[in-house]
């Protein structure tokens, strides 16, 4: 559990670990649900194609809306793209940032995916079983073409009856997983050439844009973050004068026949403080709106000159 | 788990240790890979060449440019490359270091492959199960095979299952000859590459070990400072925002209290160090350049008494000073401002 706790630790201590930390868990994910799934080819002649190349596809789609859902960063760059322009104005780069770093790593889980199940084979041998020329192989070769096809259709299935011994089966399975992982290895050699490519050579274009964008993509990021806790401890002080504003009304009605002044305590003026001149629901949901549709300038210059 | 904390902690310690950690992760990844994965010989004529040498070769290519990519002093060493003089001399002896200590860490999940690919022999039966000498090993005047033929028939050799050429030669003969040659080049392989690593470190004191201390401290120097730089960029964009945040809320109550007529509210205590932390920069386009400033201009490394700093004197100027200032001595004196 210390071990647990201690990369929990490591990955929280910023939100680009988190989220390499999340991309990281849907690639390990994506692999044990690959092992753990049951591939089961239907070895008739058009079902085959359908299920091969679907098993390859839909999971890495869905792997990707995931990737996507599961990013926080992708709700701050919706919003940073959406909102009005107000008093600060949008820059281009930094959307740009932010979608490109969102969409790298949503794509880690997919080509995972992909790239074991090209690895492994069946789903390639159950989708290409019908379309590898008869004549290359013995077994298939003087029989009629729609005789032909049913029997390619069947070779993913070892169990059946047919193929049960069949060495023309086996050669064509063997053929077709060789460039299953030819083409595996391929996908994955050009990947990370284009990876260490982006990396090498990402400083001789625009270096100072990238600082640029980076920096403020992460004070978008800090300020959604504080402007949270801003509202949260609000909401708190709100509710407890709320509440106490109960409680002291409740007990007015009581003391209306008594003689005792009511009592006011410093707690009061420093929460009031902490309220920030904010204390109804109107008020609360201007500045909330206000928030959204002109957010305030980047520039605090005034605090320092008073 | 407290010695796992131990080690956990000593890897973070710094970067080096960091790559450290994670060379060896991906060396017991590759070999962990290799168990994993399924080989399956194509038994055919040209196949087999093409299959038993592409997994011998493509994946240690993949695993050595994967070591590259996850080292993040590969954009640190781009950057150092590529930025402008500015007021900073850059040594080629320090980018020479830094690219040969990533180039070192890369090399050894892909000898790690190799190594375990040739001593496990499926490869090399694969790649060269046509070639095997007949003459030798099997019966070659056994008639009824052509050349075509024969080599068809080799070519099953690593699939046993579909093997059909037992009169020609025994498969297992020709496996046992293919795997022995290949655990004696992995065995071999193995050899030479610790030779290598022992001279090139028992060797290199003897060259240039001046010049490599050197080298070696300005690396991790520049790869300290740009971790601080960052850190402090953090820690202005927090600060930032909380007094931004601050003056929002303040902003909405004066337009309220102008309504009811209430004295404008005091500035909480706690902005004050909020302030402090801005270190003087309160407005994005002085944010922006002091960025830009950073990459085209960096500071000398020269740490001044702080009555005497000024400005850093970049802004607006595209060529370098007369003099670079290469820091023949340092001062003595440590002075921060982060």
């Amino acid at each position: 559990m210390d071990c647990f706790r201690m990369i929990f630790q490591y990955f929280q201590s910023n939100s680009e670990s988190v989220m390499n930390g999340i991309c990281g868990l849907l690639a390990l994910a994506s692999v044990k649900i690959y092992t753990c799934f049951d591939f089961s080819c239907p070895c008739l002649p058009w079902y085959n194609m359908a299920y091969g190349l679907g098993i390859m596809f839909i999971p890495s789609v869905i792997f990707l809306f995931c990737g996507l859902i599961l990013n926080r960063q992708s709700l701050v760059m919706l919003e940073e793209w959406s909102r009005p322009q107000g008093s600060r104005k949008k820059d281009p780069a930094v959307i740009r940032y932010m979608c490109s770093s969102i969409m790298q790593r949503a794509m880690v889980a997919p080509i995972v995916w992909i790239i074991v199940t090209l690895l492994d084979g069946k789903c390639l041998i159950c989708a290409f079983s019908g379309s590898v020329d008869p004549e290359k192989f013995v077994g298939f070769a003087n029989t009629t073409p729609v005789q032909v096809q049913q029997l390619l259709a069947k070779v993913p299935c070892k169990d059946d009856e047919l193929m049960r011994n069949n060495t023309s089966r086996k050669a064509v399975s063997r053929y077709l997983r060789c460039w299953s992982q030819a083409l595996g290895w391929s996908i994955l050699l050009i990947l990370i050439i284009a990876a260490f490519l982006a990396r090498w050579f990402r400083p001789c274009f625009d270096q100072v844009t990238l600082l640029q964008a980076h920096h403020w993509s992460n004070y978008i990021d800090i300020e959604q973050k504080i402007f949270e806790e801003t509202c949260c401890e609000h909401s708190r002080q709100f509710a407890h004068k709320c509440i106490l504003h109960f409680f002291e009304s409740m007990r007015e009605e009581i003391k209306l026949h008594s003689f005792r002044l009511p009592r006011e305590g410093e707690g009061a003026e420093r929460e009031e403080d902490l309220l920030r001149g904010i204390a109804n629901q109107d008020q609360v949901n201007k500045l909330l709106k206000m928030w959204y549709y002109e957010k305030p300038p980047l520039n605090v210059s005034q605090v320092t000159h008073r | 788990m407290d010695k796992f904390r131990m080690i956990f902690q000593f890897l973070q310690s710094n970067q080096e240790s960091f790559m450290n950690g994670i060379c060896g992760i991906m060396a017991l990844a590759s070999a962990q890979m290799y168990s994993a994965f399924d080989f399956n010989c194509p038994c055919l004529p040209h196949y087999n060449l093409a299959y038993g040498l592409g997994i011998l070769l493509v994946p240690p290519f993949i695993l050595f440019l994967l070591g590259f990519v996850l080292n993040n002093n590969v954009s640190m060493l781009a950057e150092e490359w590529r930025r402008p003089r500015g007021h900073r001399g850059k040594d080629p002896a320090v980018l020479r270091y830094m690219f040969c200590s990533m180039a070192q860490r890369a090399m050894i999940a892909p000898v790690v492959w190799v190594s375990v690919t040739l001593l496990d022999g499926k490869c090399i039966t694969c790649a060269f199960c046509t070639s095997v000498p007949v003459e030798t090993l099997g019966n070659i005047s056994h008639p009824g095979f052509s050349q075509g033929e024969m080599k068809r028939v080799l070519a099953r050799i690593p699939c046993k299952e579909i093997y059909d050429g037992q009169e020609l030669i025994a498969n297992e003969v020709a496996v046992r000859y293919l795997r022995c040659i290949s655990q004696a080049l992995g065995w071999c392989f193995v050899l030479l590459m610790t030779t290598l690593a022992f001279l090139v470190r028992s060797l290199r004191p003897c060259f240039t070990q001046a010049i490599f201390l050197k080298s070696r401290y300005w690396s991790h120097y520049i790869d300290i400072e740009r971790k601080l730089f960052d850190e402090t960029c953090a820690e202005h964009a927090r600060s930032f925002a909380r007094v931004c945040i601050q003056q929002f809320f303040e902003g909405m109550s004066t337009d309220l209290a102008a309504i009811r007529c209430h004295s404008p509210r005091k500035t909480p205590a706690d902005a004050g160090e909020a302030v402090e932390k801005l270190l003087g920069i309160t407005d994005q386009s002085t944010m922006n350049s002091a960025l830009k400033s950073w990459h085209r201009c960096k500071p000398p490394l020269h740490l001044q008494h702080p009555a005497l700093h000024s400005s850093n004197g970049c802004a607006g100027e595209e060529h370098p000073p007369a003099h670079s200032p290469v820091p023949r001595r340092e001062m003595a004196a440590y002075y921060s401002r982060v």
